[in-house]
């Protein structure tokens, strides 16, 4: 962590912080395919991994249309609502 | 050495130490509370209603360790001793070592030593019931500690004539350089007010900085606090004073805002002072900051500094004075520009409209080579004292444009060619719109003074005069449609027809400086804006150095 000081008049807020990294992962956890070829094999395996070793998550499943746009607001806001991590599958 | 309660902050010798030792002294130095944890990660505090002895220690200070026997016993006789570690591991080698009580105490972000200010290990102070220091002995000196200790009221069974006479101490790891900027930024009294942004150790700061838009297109120093208190270093004024309003947002700009863009734009801390007074001088009503950023001719500020701060911080003045390669030079202009766009707002597609822009949007700063030229230096001429360091700001829309003469052998002639180039100052038909700087390069001023002192006003007035053209040779045309409207003209007398026209409104709108190096027959001409108090003017401010 780098503690920089604001060389602005300060009148807008920082943007582009990355979220605080959670020791531990509990609650509901989304996997997202962004529909590269053999995401959803790699998915896979990462839900049956994270069942085993952490039974007490619920996992739900999400896909985008396709890779080459981003995710639409509606899956977004869906994720967003009903999740409190995301596992995104970048690339085959 | 001996420290009284009278006279905390001054070090009187340790010959004086008896008759200091009294804690009948009316005027008390409260000694800051704090709460650390033992070794059992228990939390120990001070003041805790009960005479106290307090010594700061570190493992690798042989000092230290030559007394920890003492100290021991010490911690054996009684609990009224706080025995304070600046190492976490030094600490536990220290409690196995001499087989301590648990009380060794763990300062390792060292704060507690930075509030006490201590510079050396030991340092032993004896605090009254009510926290208030009663004598404070740095370094060990064994008649002083034996007294000390003794005159506290200890019980301990301490060899005395096993120790030494004097051993010096270490340097406290809170005066370390590692560690002194960090902890005075981090102290409760830290003169420092800005936002503080944390930044992801998963991200990269320097991007982080480009995507906030803190930057001018090139990579920017990060301003940890650690570096701002460095750069406020080199002033002595406060850190909350506020040096100027600054457009377009009117943004109050502090000293600190100031030193953070000055870290931003890698300056070193004795640059300070000329960021400081170069923003006073933009921010003014006369040189118009706000325009001169907004305006679609893409004007930026040009600084000439002179007077002895330019030696002081290695300024350069000579070959390349105009170009890269000089730390001062490069990063005093670019802090300015920094701190106009970051505090002010001053963003390109905001207010800051240029159709072209320049590159001296970047940065543009030089010194004045004053010793090379027999003339008056510029801040001189402007009502200053010689031995007074300014920087002079005046408004540049291009340039520098080079004036190659390699020919020209008298002074009026050099003079006359210098002005037949001031002609294309904006458009060879713009007359009476602006002013220009003119930076004479040494070997043209050797020309000017080869046949006898040749003035600079002389030069000024020769330019004047010389870059004047008939009225008639000004009016639009099929060549070009700049100059005096032809209906216009077509009014005029025919004695105001077949008079001149300047191209400067006055010849003092001719500025003129020196800088550059020993070969070389090519001066350079920076074109303002818009003249006068529309406009831009030039602004000079005296340089408070710290």
């Amino acid at each position: 962590m780098t503690t920089i000081l604001d060389p602005t008049n300060e009148k807008k807020p920082v943007q582009r912080q990355l979220a605080e990294r959670n020791s531990v992962i509990a609650g509901r956890l989304a996997l997202l395919d962004i529909a590269k070829p053999r995401g959803n094999i790699l998915l896979d395996t990462f839900e049956n991994l994270l069942a085993e070793r952490l039974p007490d998550v619920v996992i739900n499943r999400y896909s985008k249309p396709t890779f080459t746009k981003p995710a639409p607001d509606a899956l977004r806001s869906e994720i967003r609502a009903n999740n409190d991590f995301v596992i995104e599958a970048l690339a085959d | 050495m001996t420290i009284d309660s009278n006279n905390s902050n001054s070090n009187s010798n340790s010959n004086n130490s008896n008759s200091n030792s009294n804690s009948n002294n009316t005027i008390k130095t409260r000694l800051p509370a704090f709460s650390l944890k033992n070794i059992d990660h228990q939390a120990v505090s001070f003041p805790n209603n009960q005479p106290t002895l307090i010594c700061f220690i570190k493992k690798d200070c042989p000092t230290c360790e030559l007394i920890m026997p003492l100290l021991a016993a010490q911690l054996a006789a009684n609990d009224k001793l706080l025995l304070i570690g600046q190492t976490s591991a030094g600490n536990l080698a220290l409690h196995h070592q001499y087989s301590l009580p648990n009380s060794l105490l763990d300062d390792s972000n060292l704060k507690v030593s930075f509030a006490f200010d201590i510079e050396i290990v030991p340092t032993l102070i004896w605090a009254n019931e009510s926290g208030e220091l009663v004598r404070q002995e740095e370094g060990f000196v064994r008649d002083d500690w034996q007294a000390l200790i003794q005159a506290f009221g200890t019980q301990a069974n301490i060899k005395w004539d096993q120790y030494p006479q004097w051993r010096v101490g270490c340097g406290s790891l809170s005066v370390d350089p590692d560690n002194a900027d960090r902890l005075q930024a981090e102290a409760e009294n830290s003169p420092l007010r800005a936002r503080k942004i944390e930044i992801a150790s998963a991200d990269d700061e320097f991007e982080f900085m480009f995507d906030q838009g803190f930057t001018d297109g090139l990579p920017v120093v990060p301003p940890t606090p650690e570096r701002v208190i460095r750069m406020l270093s080199g002033t002595q004024r406060d850190p909350q004073e506020i040096v100027a309003i600054v457009p377009p947002n009117m943004a109050p700009a502090s000293v600190e805002k100031l030193a953070i863009n000055a870290v931003l734009a890698g300056c070193k801390a004795e640059y300070l002072p000329v960021v400081i007074a170069a923003l006073e001088a933009a921010c003014t009503d006369e040189f118009n900051i706000h325009g001169v950023m907004a305006t679609t001719m893409g004007a930026s500020p040009v600084m000439v500094v002179n007077g002895p701060i330019r030696e002081r911080i290695g300024m350069n003045m000579k070959l390349s004075a105009l170009g890269q390669g000089n730390r001062a030079n490069a990063t005093i202009g670019r802090a300015l520009r920094l701190a106009i766009r970051n505090i002010g707002g001053a963003v390109p597609g905001g207010t800051e409209r240029p159709t072209l822009s320049n590159p001296m949007k970047f940065t543009m700063c030089f010194a004045e080579w004053q010793e090379r030229t027999p003339w008056q230096p510029l801040h001189v001429e402007r009502g200053f004292d010689a031995q007074d360091s300014v920087v002079t700001l005046f408004c540049m829309t291009s340039g520098p444009t080079l004036i190659v003469d390699q020919k020209s052998l008298t002074a009026p002639q050099l003079a006359r060619s210098m002005a037949m180039s001031l002609e294309h100052v904006h458009h060879p038909k713009a007359y009476m719109s602006s002013d220009c700087l003119l930076v004479v390069c040494p070997e043209h001023l050797d020309t000017l003074m080869r046949d006898g002192h040749y003035t600079k006003q002389q030069l000024r007035q020769q330019i004047f005069e010389a870059s004047s053209k008939p009225v008639h040779q000004l009016v639009e045309d099929d060549q070009s449609g700049m100059g005096i409207p032809a209906a216009k003209f077509a009014q005029m007398s025919e004695q105001t027809k077949n008079g001149q026209l300047t191209k400067f409104a006055s010849a003092d709108d001719i500025h003129i400086v020196v800088a550059g190096s020993d070969a070389g027959k090519f001066s350079g001409a920076f074109h303002g804006w818009v003249n006068g108090p529309t406009g831009s003017m030039v602004v000079s401010k005296k340089i408070q150095e710290a």
